[in-house]
C-alpha cells in the first residue's frame, strides 16, 4: 500500500531531515511512527502526501507520489492534522465534512448520506450543524477525523491524534482509531496510545529508521527507547 | 474576551447571517452578485452634484435589508470601522470648490459640500449593498458564482484565502495579545517598543497557519474549483431579481425620483 524506497530529504541546503529511508506498509496494517522531536516523523507524512518532495521514491498502491499523480494519491490518503483548528476551515462540521466528497465529484445527496453515516459511526450526530469554533477540543478532534472518514480514504494518516486531550476524550479517540478498518499510519509521542492502536512500530531517529517491528517488542525495549530520547509507555513502566 | 476574540466572534457572526433563511438568502449567488455589481456601478456613475437623484438609491438596499430580515443597524454596526474612512473621502472638497450651488434659507451651500456629501453617500450605499451580498451569501458560494462568471481561478482562490486568512490572523492576534498582557500586567495596549516584533511574529505565525489550512484544503481535493459550494441553479426568480434590480437602478439613474415627486407636490 505505502512504500518508501531510499528516500532522503533536506530543507534548502540544511542538514538532512530524512536519510535513505526505506519501509513498506501493507494494506490494512496499523503502524505507529515514533521518535523524539525533530526525528523526521512529520516530514515522512509530508513526503507521503506530496506536500514536500525529496530524493528516492514514495509509492502509494504502486503509484509514485509526484505532481501528476497528487490528485489520485491524495484521494486515497486521509490526513488528520495535529491541530484540528488548522484542519477545519468551513463554518460548520457538516460543511467541513461535505468539502472533500463534493470536491471529488460525489453527488450532493450521496455525500450527505456519507456524512450522516460517518457521524452515526462515530456517534457525533449532535455535532452535525454545530459551528467549528464553538465545539470543544475533544469534539473538534473527533470532527476532524469525521471529515477525513467522509472522504472514504484507503489509508488514514494521523499526526499526534491524542495531543492536548483530556483522558476521557483521549480514550474516545483511541477507541475510534482501533475501530477504523483502513490502513493507518500514526505519528505520536503518546506511546500508550500507539501500543493500544498499532501492531507495528517504526522508530525514527535523526531521519533514519533505528527499529521497525512489532509494537509490543519495540515499546517494551527500555534501552532502545531511552537511547532515542523516549521512555517506556506509562502502562509498562511500573512503579 | 479580548478585543481580538470579539472581532473573531463578529467574523463568525457573518457566517451565521449568511446561513439564515429568507427570500434573498435563497436566491442564486450569481443573481445577487450581478445585482450588487450593477447597483454599485450605477451608484458610482452619478454626477458629483446629483445629490437628490443619488439619495433615492438608498431605497434599494433598505428594501432588500427588510426582505432579508437583516436589520440595517447590523450593517452599520459591522461596518463601523470602515464607514468613517469612506466618509472621509471628499472631506477636502469644500475647500477647493467654494462656488455656491444653492441656498438653504440664507446659507449658501457650495459645490464642494454637495460633492463631499455625494461621495459619502456613494461610499455608504455601495458598502450597504456589498454587506447585504456577503451577509446573505456564504463566501464559498460567492466564490463559486465568481467562477461561473469566469473570473480567473487564481483571483477567486486569493479572495477565499484572504477571507479565511483574516480569521486565522485574528485568532493568532488574540492568542498573542493574551500572552502579552499576562506578562505585562497593568499595561494598556501593546507598548510601542514591542510593535515590530509583535507584528512580525503575528505575520509569521498566521502565515504558517494559513499554509496548513491551504494544505488541508489541497489534501481534501481542492483544486481551485468550488464544487463543494452550495449553489442553486440560476432560475426564473433569480433572473427576475437580477433584471429587476438592474432595471430599477437604471430607472433611478435616469429619472430623478426626488425631483419628480417634489415637482408633483409643488404643483
Amino acid at each position: 500500500m505505502i512504500e518508501f524506497k531510499d528516500v532522503s530529504f533536506s530543507y534548502e541546503r540544511g542538514t538532512p531531515v530524512i536519510e535513505h529511508l526505506s519501509f513498506r506498509i501493507e494494506a490494512g496494517q496499523s503502524v505507529g511512527l515514533i521518535g523524539a522531536n525533530g526525528a523526521g516523523k512529520s516530514t515522512v507524512m509530508k513526503l507521503l502526501l506530496g506536500l514536500v518532495s525529496g530524493e528516492g521514491e514514495v509509492l502509494v498502491d504502486g503509484t509514485p507520489v509526484q505532481k501528476t499523480t497528487l490528485s489520485q494519491i491524495r484521494r486515497k490518503l486521509g490526513f488528520v492534522l495535529q491541530n484540528s483548528d488548522h484542519q477545519m476551515f468551513m463554518p460548520t462540521v457538516y460543511e467541513d465534512m461535505m468539502f472533500a466528497p463534493l470536491n471529488y465529484g460525489v453527488p450532493r445527496d450521496q455525500a450527505e448520506q456519507r456524512v450522516d453515516a460517518v457521524l452515526a459511526q462515530l456517534g457525533l450526530e449532535d455535532l452535525k450543524h454545530r459551528h467549528n469554533h464553538r465545539i470543544s477540543g475533544g469534539e473538534k478532534r473527533m470532527a476532524a477525523i469525521a471529515t477525513i472518514l467522509a472522504m472514504e480514504p484507503e489509508a488514514i494518516l494521523m499526526d499526534e491524534p491524542t495531543a492536548a486531550l483530556d483522558p476521557y476524550n483521549r480514550r474516545i479517540i483511541i477507541n475510534t482509531i482501533r475501530d477504523l478498518k483502513q490502513t493507518k499510519l500514526i505519528t505520536s509521542h503518546d506511546l500508550d496510545m500507539i501500543l493500544d492502536t498499532c501492531e507495528r512500530v517504526i522508530l525514527l531517529s535523526d531521519g533514519k529508521i533505528v527499529a521497525d517491528g512489532r509494537a509490543d517488542d519495540i515499546l517494551r525495549n527500555r534501552e532502545l527507547l531511552e537511547a532515542n530520547r523516549m521512555e517506556l509507555p506509562f502502562c509498562l513502566a511500573g512503579r | 474576551m479580548n478585543k481580538m476574540e470579539k472581532a473573531l466572534h463578529e467574523l463568525s457572526e457573518m457566517d451565521a447571517l449568511a446561513a439564515q433563511d429568507s427570500p434573498i438568502h435563497r436566491l442564486s449567488p450569481l443573481s445577487k452578485l450581478i445585482a450588487t455589481v450593477v447597483y454599485i456601478v450605477v451608484t458610482v456613475s452619478f454626477n458629483k452634484y446629483q445629490l437628490s437623484g443619488l439619495a433615492v438609491m438608498v431605497l434599494i438596499p433598505v428594501f432588500l435589508f427588510q426582505v432579508s430580515g437583516i436589520p440595517v443597524r447590523t450593517c452599520f454596526y459591522k461596518l463601523r470601522i470602515v464607514l468613517p474612512l469612506v466618509m472621509a473621502v471628499g472631506l477636502f472638497n469644500p475647500l477647493f470648490d467654494r462656488a455656491p450651488m444653492f441656498y438653504v434659507g440664507s446659507v449658501a451651500v457650495s459645490g464642494g459640500v454637495v460633492s463631499m456629501l455625494s461621495l459619502m453617500l456613494k461610499g455608504v450605499f455601495c458598502l450597504m449593498m456589498s454587506f447585504l451580498l456577503i451577509a446573505t451569501t456564504p463566501i464559498d458560494s460567492l466564490c463559486a458564482a465568481l467562477r461561473r462568471l469566469h473570473v480567473p481561478s487564481m483571483l477567486v482562490t486569493l479572495l477565499l484565502l484572504t477571507y479565511r486568512y483574516v480569521g486565522v490572523m485574528t485568532e493568532e492576534l488574540a492568542i498573542m495579545t493574551d500572552a502579552y498582557h499576562l506578562r505585562a500586567p497593568g499595561q494598556k495596549g501593546i507598548h510601542i517598543s514591542a510593535w515590530g516584533s509583535f507584528l512580525g511574529q503575528v505575520l509569521l505565525r498566521s502565515m504558517d497557519r494559513a499554509q496548513e489550512l491551504y494544505s488541508s484544503m489541497l489534501l481534501r481535493g481542492y483544486e481551485g474549483e468550488f464544487r463543494y459550494a452550495k449553489t442553486s441553479p440560476f432560475g426564473a426568480v433569480d433572473a427576475a431579481y437580477a433584471l429587476g434590480i438592474s432595471a430599477l437602478c437604471l430607472l433611478l439613474r435616469y429619472v430623478n425620483l426626488a425631483e419628480t415627486l417634489g415637482r408633483l407636490l409643488v404643483r
